[in-house]
């Protein structure tokens, strides 16, 4: 078991997430970066699948009540064991009592907690990330028991670590292929579009991200049909809202660009008042 | 199958077929029948189909690598014309309190439409409604069938809270909400059923394609009802849909 001693600003578990029940309105959920969650999974030979603790700007302090090999990937916020620094990227043994802690926040938004063998938590529709009325707990909060399981020795320990790609985190660039109304925006917004650069707003989470800037625009409403995570919605005031991994399986706002997955992974290390550009 | 439609890519994963932009059971049953031949071949290849009221989303494991081979194949299976089995269609009974403590928008309702209450339940209750498709919540059915009589705009300010259960009315449409949220439709009338219970295998008992009929009962018969829902004796009552 790991214990919240302290839950920080929002922390939730992720796996990939639910897949294959958006025909019932479950949305898939599942960690937003999934090149950091990855990474973090394959350095210590997890599954792609096995869940993981998705923490947001840090701040939370986690005590490790067994012995367990950890990994973190993603986001830079000073991670420590102990009070003693530790390295992004690389298989870290830790003992019993240990205390994980989280300080300066050099760069990201969401970093990834893995540990050997992923948490266990309750998998419910073949996935174990937090939801609100779908997983019993949506969001760690302090007390909480985190189950893991035990490893005492690390037989594949090393003193390497995977250097980190800096483009993910500050590249602004975010990848896109048309969506399926793209057509409908003239030649002066699809100009805009594609030109400007876009603000996110302080409007953004799990579920979505809204941005700044206004596309003026008549375009009608659609019948309400799916959207995607990465799907960029054009609203009629022209507010752009990008969806993320929590978003809704349909919607009536026409979907005019769509993410590349990459840059879903990317947008997801990024916060308020940062700027995005869009590329075809 | 011989209707217009349309293949557009969304992202590399999936495919998005789009039918004419209007609700109408006849489009409903085109994409089901397509969706159930396309699953029947394949299956591994996919990991979901969303339907909506004119389109169907196809969501692929991998990338579509070359999207006009793949449009070619579906084109190919659209025109076949060969009638895979689907799954049954059933039409399901949802027993709904309409008394005023639970269908807390009935009087507003009544005095701008100018309808009684009772006519109000009859109408509501009388119909036989379509599930087009499920979306906006978990197991929200979006349902169509509505009369006309009781078209009803949606609130300017929606309610911070509407319990789960609630039936209401927005627009042109009718639903339940199946988890408590927030929302801006009118309130008449509380079901005790779930319509998304994660203790199932199956999120939601009712799929694209069915039928709902609204039942309505009384406040002591709810809170009954409430307890073998509860305790997980109640068995919804449902009958085979026939052509």
């Amino acid at each position: 078991m790991i214990k919240v001693l302290n839950s920080g600003f929002y922390a939730t578990i992720q796996d990939r997430g639910r897949v294959g029940f958006a025909a019932k309105g479950i949305p898939v959920s599942g960690a937003m970066d999934q090149y950091s969650s990855a990474m973090a999974n394959s350095i210590l030979n997890n599954s792609d699948n096995a869940a993981v603790l998705e923490i947001t700007f840090g701040g939370c302090k986690l005590q490790f009540l067994a012995a367990t090999i950890i990994c973190i990937s993603g986001a830079d916020f000073s991670a420590k064991i102990n009070n003693e620094a530790i390295i992004l990227n690389s298989r870290i043994q830790v003992q019993e009592n240990d205390v994980l802690s989280f300080g300066k926040i050099n760069f990201g938004v969401r970093t990834y907690l893995a540990v050997k063998d992923g948490f266990k938590s309750d998998k419910i529709w073949r996935s174990r990330s937090f939801y609100p009325q779908i997983t019993n707990d949506f969001i760690i909060r302090k007390n909480d028991l985190l189950p893991i399981t035990t490893f005492k020795s690390d037989l594949e320990s090393s003193n390497t670590s995977v250097k980190t790609v800096k483009s993910h985190f500050d590249s602004n660039e975010i990848n896109c292929f048309k969506g399926p109304e793209f057509e409908l925006l003239n030649k002066h917004q699809h100009k805009r579009l594609l030109q400007e650069s876009f603000t996110i707003s302080n409007d953004n989470n799990r579920m979505g991200y809204r941005l700044t800037e206004i596309i003026k625009n008549s375009l009608p409403s659609i019948l309400t049909s799916a959207v995607l995570p990465g799907t960029v919605q054009l609203t009629p005031s022209g507010k752009l809202i990008i969806l993320m991994k929590d978003c809704q399986v349909t919607g009536g706002y026409p979907r005019i660009l769509q993410l590349t997955e990459n840059a879903i992974y990317k947008l997801a290390q990024k916060t308020t008042n940062q700027f995005i550009r869009f590329r075809l | 199958m011989n209707k217009q439609i349309t293949y557009k890519p969304f992202g590399t994963k999936a495919i998005l077929i789009e039918w004419k932009a209007i609700i109408d059971q006849e489009i409903l049953n085109d994409i089901i029948q397509f969706k159930e031949n396309i699953s029947a071949q394949q299956k591994e290849d996919y990991t979901d189909f969303m339907i909506a009221y004119n389109s169907l989303t196809i969501i692929y494991k991998e990338e579509v690598l070359d999207f006009k081979k793949e449009v070619e194949k579906l084109q190919s299976i659209y025109k076949s014309n060969v009638i895979s089995e689907q799954q049954e269609a059933h039409i399901w009974e949802i027993p709904v309190c309409y008394d005023v403590k639970f269908g807390i928008d009935l009087q507003e309702i009544s005095e701008v439409l100018k309808v009684s209450i009772e006519e109000i339940i009859q109408l509501h209750s009388e119909k036989i409604y379509t599930v087009f498709f499920i979306g906006f919540l978990p197991g929200f059915l979006y349902l169509g069938g509505l009369d006309e009589k009781i078209i009803f705009d949606r609130k300017e300010n929606p309610r911070l809270q509407v319990d789960k259960g609630a039936v209401a009315i927005g627009g042109k449409q009718t639903g339940i909400y199946p988890s408590n949220s927030a929302g801006g439709w009118n309130i008449i009338g509380k079901t005790p059923l779930n319509f998304f219970d994660v203790q199932k295998e199956n999120p939601c008992f009712a799929k694209a394609g069915d039928q709902i009929q609204f039942k309505p009962i009384s406040v002591d018969a709810f809170y009954q009802l409430e307890k073998e829902v509860t305790a997980n004796t109640f068995i919804i009552s449902k009958t085979l849909q026939h052509d």
